[in-house]
């Protein structure tokens, strides 16, 4: 990404990017739910495309076309996102039509994905491990032009990331559940007595996630077929500031059953210094309460945990 | 080295357990340094450089190999340990290194031309594009697969790659795609991809409730026994949880991967290697393991059927799965 070394608002050029939805929401749910994104929300890109269930994307596949039309129309780039775990022939046809017939910005989620895609020019998202100096920039050399970290990551390598690899720009998870982990076993399919193969599509069920509780009744991961993910939502809020003082100029909001105009609204108004992050988050609460919010990776604590400024302690 | 269908490699923790898998018929002895490079860093265990000097010393001695598995990830302005991990692997005669990481593999490849490169389970490499992509960047000649495929899909996959692969037999089962999970960093702040380890001891807790005995991990319960019931080590994944209602092993109940029963299946697919988890394990169960795997390893190659009756003794909870080698676990 450029940056301008003149002196501008330090926000100006903040890119805020909605991710692909996680979860099984029905085809023209999904479809409606975008173009209100289209019409609506202040987003400036926006990934479509399946990343947990290859069972899943045929259903959405269709409406492909006509949503993207849309958000291009309305001034958006049009990302199309890739499976995380690919595992047979099937899935890797279905990667390989992707990439071969368009011309949209590809979003590899496995490292198959990125050798397809060969120097044509991508993103590497969030479920290809990207760690360090090294690895960024070998995937750089590769046709890597964004890399979207992994959550885990805690705001130090954030920054060294941000600081070493210039020809790099780099997007960071700043709202929604955290994907933790994907799996070949379905969970929801598992909880409901089903297999994978004869799923009855049960994850459908849960718009953002199926409520897994300790056996003391805590709130604990979210389960979405495949995938798990935490229960509290991952808020950056309060530190989005930083890290555009790192150089990190994008910035992912992960869709959930929300108000995601209101939520991308919010984060649009914080980049632009329009309201400051407190106030943002008590608006936040009200708009997507329906979970705790937890930012601890960034501060290298456990992901569950919130850490509010009083506690922050970060030696730069 | 025996020349068998199927290599044996055994996990190594300690000195001890590497003689232990040598003397029970390991083909090669796979181990880590003691520290974050590689993804069982626990305390007490793993080697210093003088102890791999020994180790490879016993092990070469006895026609057996090493490798050393560097398999986490590097963290980002401080690529030391992990670089030096591999210089050191290299020069004390190790006979490859096992890797996860992207840039250091591109290290590894950059500095060490001749240093055979074998891809960790941790890089979650799961279909041939992605395994061709680290053959043809960084030249590795093995690919550990990770334990999301099932026998048909290894035996496509096999057909398709220009490496070798080694798949595990025996011993934990990561119920998620390796490399890919942040479940322990979630509760812990400890991740296998950063700090090689998962539901970390220091983390674990047990505590008394009624007449229940409660496992913890950080701030969570994993775990909740009545008297009366064998009190298992709380892995985050195998523990028991609520949803949709019910009280269950919602990823999976404690367990242990066991195919010893599907060899013929494996070497069929064009498996080269087996490797036995369990670096953590006390050199006993090492040489109970090896011993076993050894002796259906050279019945198969005999032609002979061999039935152990001892691996199940040896599985986590006193049970054992075929895990994702099977379609239905899914």
């Amino acid at each position: 990404m450029t940056m301008t070394a003149k002196t501008t608002k330090k926000t100006e050029n903040a890119i805020l990017t909605l991710g692909p939805v996680q979860f099984n929401w029905p085809a023209e749910k999904r479809r409606d739910f975008y173009f209100r994104i289209a019409d609506e929300a202040s987003v400036d890109v926006v990934y479509l495309g399946e990343n947990v269930c290859a069972k899943r994307a045929p259903f959405f596949d269709p409406f492909i076309p006509e949503i993207a039309d849309r958000l291009i129309t309305a001034g958006k780039q049009v990302v199309l996102s890739t499976l995380a775990l690919v595992m047979d022939k099937r899935e890797q046809e279905s990667i390989r039509e992707l990439c071969l017939g368009n011309d949209y910005l590809i979003e590899a989620n496995d490292v198959g994905t990125v050798a397809m895609l060969g120097t044509r020019p991508h993103i590497v998202g969030p479920f290809v491990n990207v760690y360090n100096e090294g690895s960024a920039q070998t995937l750089v050399n590769g046709g890597a032009q964004v890399v979207v970290l992994n959550n885990e990551l805690p705001g130090t390598t954030i920054q060294s990331l941000a600081n070493n690899v210039p020809d790099c720009a780099f997007e960071v998870q700043v709202f929604g559940r955290l994907p933790l982990a994907i799996s070949a076993r379905c969970y929801h399919a598992r909880a409901h007595g089903l297999h994978k193969n004869s799923c009855q599509y049960i994850c459908e069920q849960d718009a953002d996630g199926m409520a897994v509780e300790t056996l003391d009744d805590e709130d604990f991961l979210s389960v979405n077929g495949t995938q798990t993910l935490s229960h509290a939502i991952c808020d950056l809020s309060a530190e989005i500031h930083e890290m555009m003082e790192f150089g990190v100029r994008r910035f992912r909001l992960w869709p959930h059953w929300v108000d995601m105009v209101k939520v991308s609204s919010l984060y649009r108004q914080l980049l632009d210094d329009e309201i400051d992050a407190d106030a943002m988050q008590s608006k936040l609460q009200s708009v997507a309460g329906f979970a705790d919010f937890a930012n601890g990776f960034y501060h290298r604590k456990p992901g569950a945990d919130h850490i509010t400024s009083s506690k922050k302690k970060r030696t730069e | 080295m025996t020349t068998t269908p199927l290599q044996l490699v055994c996990p190594a923790g300690t000195l001890a357990a590497l003689k232990a898998a040598v003397q029970a018929g390991a083909d090669v002895v796979y181990l880590g340094f003691r520290d974050e490079t590689n993804a069982r860093n626990f305390p007490g265990l793993n080697f210093s450089r003088e102890e791999l000097i020994q180790g490879i010393r016993y092990a070469h001695a006895e026609n057996v190999e090493i490798y050393v598995a560097i398999n986490t990830f590097v963290e980002a302005g401080r690529p030391e340990p992990w670089h030096q991990a591999v210089d050191d692997a290299h020069v004390l005669g190790a006979d490859a290194v096992i890797l996860a990481d992207i840039g250091l593999l591109d290290y590894a490849k950059q500095k060490h031309p001749d240093l055979r490169l074998h891809l960790s389970v941790q890089a979650s490499a799961s279909n041939p594009e992605s395994i061709g992509f680290y053959h043809q960047a960084f030249g590795i000649k093995r690919v550990v697969l990770p334990r999301v495929l099932t026998f048909e899909q290894i035996r496509d996959l096999c057909r398709q790659i220009p490496v070798e692969t080694e798949v595990f037999a025996f011993g934990g089962l990561c119920v998620m795609a390796e490399g890919r999970c942040s479940l322990s960093s979630y509760v812990t702040g400890c991740s296998p991809n950063m700090s090689g380890v998962c539901s970390p001891a220091s983390h674990v807790r047990y505590q008394q409730s009624g007449g229940d005995l409660v496992s913890r991990l950080g701030e969570f319960t994993i775990n909740s026994f009545p008297e009366g019931e064998a009190a298992g080590y709380p892995t985050l994944c195998k523990g028991r949880f609520q949803a949709d209602g019910e009280v269950s092993y919602l990823f999976e109940e404690p367990t242990s991967l066991n195919v010893s029963g599907n060899l013929q299946e494996l070497v069929s697919a064009g498996v080269s290697a087996l490797k036995i988890e369990g670096r953590q394990r006390g050199k006993a169960y090492v040489a109970e393991v090896v011993s076993s795997f050894r002796q259906a390893v050279d019945a198969l190659a005999g032609g002979r059927s061999f039935e152990n009756h001892h691996l199940g003794d040896l599985s986590e909870g006193g049970r054992d799965t075929m895990g994702a080698f099977k379609k239905t676990w899914r």
